[in-house]
C-alpha cells in the first residue's frame, strides 16, 4: 500500500482520517503544500494527482493508493526552478507567498486543461478551442484565493509561461 | 558601534539620492522569491520538534456567560489524548497592536461567541481534533449581551469642533447630508494563526505567525508571568497579516502553557473558522457626512460622525475620522466618533484601520456635491484642498494629492465633465466611471537594526522586523545596498527573530519608514567609520560595487576591513518632525464598472491608482502593495461583510466560502502610478508607508462609478446586487 509523491513511494497512513494535505505536510514532510482553510475554499492546498489539480484537503490520503501525486516540490527546486515558478518570481506573482504553491500547481494544470480544450464559464464559443485570454485565466484560477492581492501579477506570470509554450 | 537618531527635524539631505550604487527604488525581484515559489519557505505551522504534541482549541458556544465546568474525563481516555489545558493564564482575546502587555485573561468568563476556553492536546492532530469536538463543557449564559451596535450603550471617543456646522449647513448654497454604513471586515490572511512552543525549563521558544515581535514578546511574557528574556519568538515568514497578527493571539499562549505544563513541544494551529471567530474584526460603521459649499463649490462646512463598536474593556475604536481631519477644508467642522459596547469578537486593526472605511464615504459625499454643483468631481476636490491642517493649522510636509488626481486622470483617460448617469450601455450592462481621493496618516515607531559589513564583500542586516509579504527583505537589502555600495544580492537580510535587535514590527504602514531608517542609520555609522579609516570626510566617500572611492584614491572595501567584520546598530526614534507637520500619504483612485441592468451585479472593469508615498524604496514591492490595496477596495466595495446572527450573536459566515474576498475573476487589470516624492519630515529616508494607502478610498471610486453607470446611489457597503437593484431608478 503506497502513494507516490514526486516519484517517491510513501506508505499510506495508519489513521484513515488523515487528509492527503496533512499527509503531505506531516508524514511526507513536504510543507510546500499549504493549508489555508481545510475545507476546499481557498486552493492553497492544490496539488496534481495524475496531472489533474485537486484540493488535497478534501481528499483522504488512504484513497490515493497507487496514485501519482505531484506537489510544488515536484515542479522545481531552488537550484532548478520550473518555468512557472521562475515566472512568478519575475512578475512578483506573490507577496506573503502562502497561496503561491497552490497558485503555481493550479496554473500548471490549468494550462493543460485549456490545451486539452476543456471549456470554462468564460468560454465564449463552446464549439471552438478555448482561447488563452485573461478572462479564461482569471475564471479558471478563481479557486485559488490570494489575500495579498497579487492577482494581476499572477495572470502576467501565467501568460508569460503560456506564451513561451505556445 | 551604534547610531541613534530621534528625528526632531525634517531631513532634507536626501542622502540616498547622493549614493552611487543605483539600487534604491529599483525594480528588483524579491530575494526570498525562489524560496517562496518552490515551497521551501517555512511558515509557523511547518516547524517540527522531537516529541511534538498537537493541540486543538475548544471554543465557547455562547455569546456571553460562564464556563461552569470542563469535563476533562470526557476526553482523557480517548486514544492519544494527553491533556486538557484550561489554565487561568489562557487569553480570551488577541492583544491589540503594540499593546506590549497581556490581553484579557478571562479565566472562565465568556464575552463573545467562539472565545477559546480550553486546549485539547494529543499525540496527533486527528486525535486532538476529535477529542476537542467531544470535550463536554457546562456553561450558563448571561441574559444581558448587547449585540446590536445601534441599540447598545455608546461612549464618546473623541470629537473635533470648529465654528458652527449647523449654521454653515443652513446658509450654504449647496449641501450634502448622507448616512452611509459599512459592515465588518476580516483580515482573512491566507495562513491561519499557528504556533509551535518549546520549553526547556527556563526558556520558551515559539515559532509563530506574528507581525510585531518586539511587542508580542512582551505580551506573551506578561501573559505567562515570565521575564521577557525567557521568551524567544521566531517568524521569518508570515503568510499575510493585515492586522490580524499584530498582537499575540490565543493559540500562542495556549501552546506555550501546554508546552510548559507537559514538558513537550506543542503545536497549535487555528482552524479557518477559529481565525474568523476569535481574531480581530474591523468594526461595522454608521457614518454621517455633511458638506456645506458655496456656489463655487468651496466647502464652508465639513461634518463626519461615526458609530463603531467593540467589546467591553477594549480601548480600540475604528479611527474612521483620521484623514477626514485634514483631507478637505471647510471652516465649520464637526467630527465625532462614538463607540458602542457589544458582544462580538474583539474589534481591532484590519488593514488601514480608519481610512479603509472612512475615506470612501467622504468620497461618495463629494461625488454627490459635484453633481449638485454641476462640476467635474476632480475640479471639486482640487478646489477644496486646505492650505494646512484645518483644525491644527500645521502645514503639510508634502502632499501629492493634486498631482495624483491629475496624473491619474490622464493615465485612466478620465473625461472631465459633470456627472450624469446612464450615459453608456453595452447590452445589459451600464458602464460608468468614478474617482476618489486616497489618504492615510503617516506613522513611524522606534526601531533598531544591526548591519554588519563582512570582509567577503557582503553585508548582513538583522532585525526582529517581519516580512508579511510587504517586501521587507527586499527594501532593507536595497537600502543597505545603496548605502554600502553593494548589490542587494550580496546583502543577507535576516528577519523575524527576537534574538535580533528589536525593529518596529509590520503594521500601520510604518515598517518601511521605521526599520528602513534604522538600517539607513546603521549604514551611515558604517560609512563614517570607513571614512575615518581612510582619513577622509564622510561626504567625500563613494561606495560602489564593493569599492571605496574618494578624490584621488580607490580601494576595495575588503582591504579597509582588514579581514574583520564591521557592524553598527541603527536606532531610529520618531520625534517632533512628524508632530510639527501634517504628515500623510495621498493618492487618487479611478474605477470603471459595469452594472447589470437586470440583476444589479457590479463588475469592476479596470482601475487606476496614483499614489504619493514619499520615496519609493522598491518599485516592485511598492507596486505590489498598491495592487493588493486596490484588490481590497474591490472586496470592500462589493462583497466583504461579516454577518452576525442577531439572536445568538455568532458569526454566521466564518469561512472563505461565505466571507467573500475578491478572487481572480473579480480583479481586472489594475494600473499603479507612483509619483516621485521626498517627504523630509516623514523619516530620514524621506519615505512614508505604502501598505495601506491603496485601500483608503478606492471603494468610493467604485461606488461613484456605480452611480455614473446606472444611477444607483447606494449608501450601504458592500454594494451587493440586491442593494444596487433597490437603489436603481426605474428604466
Ligand atoms: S486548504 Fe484546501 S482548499 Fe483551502
Ligand atoms: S501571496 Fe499572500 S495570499 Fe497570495
Amino acid at each position: 500500500m503506497a502513494i507516490s509523491i514526486n516519484g517517491q513511494d510513501y506508505p499510506l497512513p495508519a489513521d484513515p482520517r488523515t487528509s492527503l494535505l496533512d499527509f503531505l505536510r506531516r508524514e511526507a514532510g513536504l510543507t510546500g503544500t499549504k493549508k489555508g482553510c481545510d475545507h476546499g475554499q481557498c486552493g492553497a492546498c492544490t496539488v496534481l494527482v495524475g496531472g489533474v489539480r485537486i484540493n488535497s484537503c478534501l481528499s483522504l490520503a488512504v484513497t490515493h493508493e497507487g496514485d501519482e501525486v505531484t506537489t510544488i516540490e515536484g515542479l522545481g527546486t531552488l537550484a532548478a526552478p520550473g518555468a512557472m515558478q521562475a515566472a512568478f518570481v519575475a512578475h512578483d506573482g506573490f507577496q506573503c507567498g502562502y497561496c503561491t504553491p497552490g497558485q503555481i500547481c493550479s496554473a500548471t494544470a490549468m494550462l493543460q486543461e485549456i490545451a486539452a480544450g476543456w471549456p470554462s464559464d468564460a468560454t465564449e464559443d463552446l464549439d471552438a478551442a478555448p482561447a488563452l485570454t485573461d478572462a479564461e485565466i482569471r475564471e479558471r484560477m478563481s479557486g485559488n484565493l490570494c489575500r495579498c492581492g497579487a492577482y494581476p501579477n499572477i495572470v502576467a506570470a501565467i501568460r508569460d509561461v503560456a506564451g513561451a509554450e505556445a | 558601534m551604534s547610531v541613534h537618531l530621534k528625528q526632531d527635524k525634517p531631513d532634507t539631505r536626501n542622502v540616498l539620492d547622493t549614493m552611487a550604487q543605483g539600487v534604491i527604488g529599483a525594480d528588483l525581484p524579491r530575494p526570498e522569491g525562489l524560496i517562496k515559489v518552490t515551497g521551501t519557505a517555512i511558515y509557523a505551522a511547518e516547524y517540527r520538534a522531537d516529541g511534538m504534541l498537537e493541540g486543538v482549541l475548544v471554543t465557547a458556544p455562547v455569546v456571553r456567560g460562564e464556563i461552569a465546568s470542563i469535563n476533562e474525563a470526557s476526553v482523557l481516555g480517548m486514544p492519544g489524548v494527553r491533556a486538557v489545558i484550561s489554565d487561568k493564564r489562557m487569553t480570551g482575546r488577541p492583544a491589540q497592536g503594540t499593546a506590549g502587555e497581556a490581553p484579557f485573561q478571562p479565566a472562565r468568563e465568556v464575552c463573545y461567541w467562539g472565545q477559546p476556553v480550553a486546549l485539547v492536546v494529543a499525540e496527533t492532530f486527528e486525535q486532538a481534533r476529535d477529542a476537542a469536538k467531544r470535550l463536554a463543557l457546562d456553561w450558563h449564559g448571561t441574559g444581558d449581551a448587547p449585540l446590536d451596535p445601534e441599540a447598545a450603550e455608546t461612549e464618546k471617543d473623541e470629537s473635533t469642533r470648529k465654528g458652527d456646522l449647523a449654521h454653515a449647513m443652513a446658509e450654504a448654497a449647496h449641501t450634502v447630508d448622507v448616512t452611509i454604513t459599512t459592515e465588518g471586515h476580516a483580515s482573512a490572511a491566507m495562513e491561519p494563526h499557528a504556533a509551535l512552543a518549546q520549553w526547556d525549563g527556563r526558556t520558551l521558544t515559539v515559532h509563530a505567525s506574528l507581525q510585531m515581535l518586539k511587542y508580542n514578546r512582551a505580551e506573551l511574557a506578561d501573559s505567562l508571568k515570565l521575564e521577557e528574556e525567557q521568551v524567544r519568538l521566531v517568524s521569518p515568514y508570515v503568510g499575510g497579516g493585515f492586522g490580524s497578527k499584530l498582537g499575540i493571539s490565543q493559540e500562542v499562549v495556549a501552546a506555550s502553557l501546554a508546552a510548559m505544563q507537559l514538558g513537550r513541544p506543542v503545536r497549535v494551529v487555528m482552524s479557518r473558522q477559529q481565525v474568523f471567530q476569535t481574531i480581530m474584526r474591523r468594526s461595522e460603521t454608521r457614518q454621517r457626512i455633511r458638506l456645506a459649499a458655496d456656489a463655487e463649490g468651496r466647502l464652508t462646512g465639513f461634518g463626519h460622525e461615526a458609530l463603531v463598536s467593540n467589546l467591553p474593556g477594549e480601548d480600540f475604536a475604528e479611527p474612521v475620522l483620521q484623514s477626514s481631519q485634514f483631507l478637505y477644508g471647510g471652516d465649520n467642522r464637526l467630527l465625532k466618533l462614538d463607540l458602542a459596547r457589544i458582544h462580538r469578537m474583539t474589534a481591532g486593526s484590519v488593514r488601514a484601520p480608519g481610512e479603509a472605511v472612512g475615506v470612501q464615504t467622504v468620497e461618495q459625499a463629494m461625488d454627490i456635491l459635484a453633481e449638485k454643483l454641476g462640476m467635474d468631481p476632480i475640479a471639486l476636490r482640487l478646489r477644496n484642498l486646505p492650505d494646512a491642517h484645518p483644525a491644527k493649522g500645521t502645514p503639510f510636509s508634502s502632499r501629492k494629492l493634486a498631482e495624483c488626481l491629475e496624473e491619474g486622470a490622464k493615465a485612466f483617460g478620465w473625461e472631465p465633465r459633470p456627472r450624469a448617469p446612464r450615459h453608456t450601455r453595452e447590452g445589459e450592462w451600464w458602464i460608468g466611471t468614478g474617482v476618489a481621493s486616497a489618504a492615510r496618516v503617516h506613522a513611524v515607531v522606534e526601531a533598531k537594526a544591526r548591519v554588519t559589513l563582512r570582509p567577503d564583500r557582503t553585508a548582513l542586516v538583522e532585525t526582529d522586523m517581519t516580512d508579511i509579504g510587504t517586501g521587507t527583505y527586499t527594501i532593507l537589502g536595497q537600502i543597505a545596498g545603496e548605502m554600502l555600495g553593494l548589490m542587494p544580492d550580496d546583502i543577507d537580510v535576516r528577519l523575524g527573530d527576537t534574538d535580533f535587535p528589536p525593529g518596529s514590527g509590520s503594521g500601520g504602514s510604518w515598517g518601511a519608514p521605521s526599520c528602513g531608517s534604522a538600517v539607513f542609520l546603521a549604514c551611515e555609522g558604517l560609512r563614517k567609520d570607513i571614512a575615518r579609516r581612510l582619513d577622509i570626510g564622510t561626504d567625500d566617500l563613494t561606495l560602489k560595487d564593493g569599492l571605496a572611492r574618494w578624490d584621488g584614491g580607490e580601494t576595495a572595501l575588503a582591504d579597509i576591513l582588514g579581514g574583520e567584520p564591521l557592524d553598527c546598530i541603527g536606532h531610529f526614534e520618531p520625534g517632533s518632525s512628524i508632530e510639527d507637520a501634517t504628515v500623510s500619504s495621498f493618492g487618487a483612485f479611478f474605477a470603471e464598472v459595469a452594472v447589470n441592468r437586470w440583476t444589479g451585479e457590479t463588475r469592476v472593469r479596470r482601475m487606476t491608482g496614483a499614489f504619493g508615498i514619499g520615496r519609493v524604496l522598491s518599485a516592485r514591492t511598492a507596486r505590489s502593495q498598491c495592487l493588493g490595496g486596490m484588490t481590497w477596495c474591490i472586496g470592500n466595495a462589493l462583497t466583504e461583510s461579516l454577518m452576525f446572527d442577531p439572536v445568538d450573536g455568532h458569526l454566521a459566515n466564518c469561512d472563505l466560502a461565505e466571507y467573500h474576498v475578491p478572487v481572480h475573476r473579480d480583479v481586472p487589470a489594475l494600473e499603479v502610478l507612483l509619483l516621485e516624492e521626498r517627504d523630509a519630515a516623514a523619516s530620514p529616508i524621506q519615505a512614508k508607508g505604502v501598505g495601506e494607502l491603496g485601500l483608503c478610498g478606492g471603494a468610493g471610486a467604485i461606488a461613484n462609478a456605480i452611480y455614473d453607470a446606472c444611477g444607483a446611489r447606494v449608501f450601504a457597503y458592500p454594494m451587493t446586487p440586491d442593494r444596487v437593484i433597490a437603489a436603481m431608478p426605474d428604466i
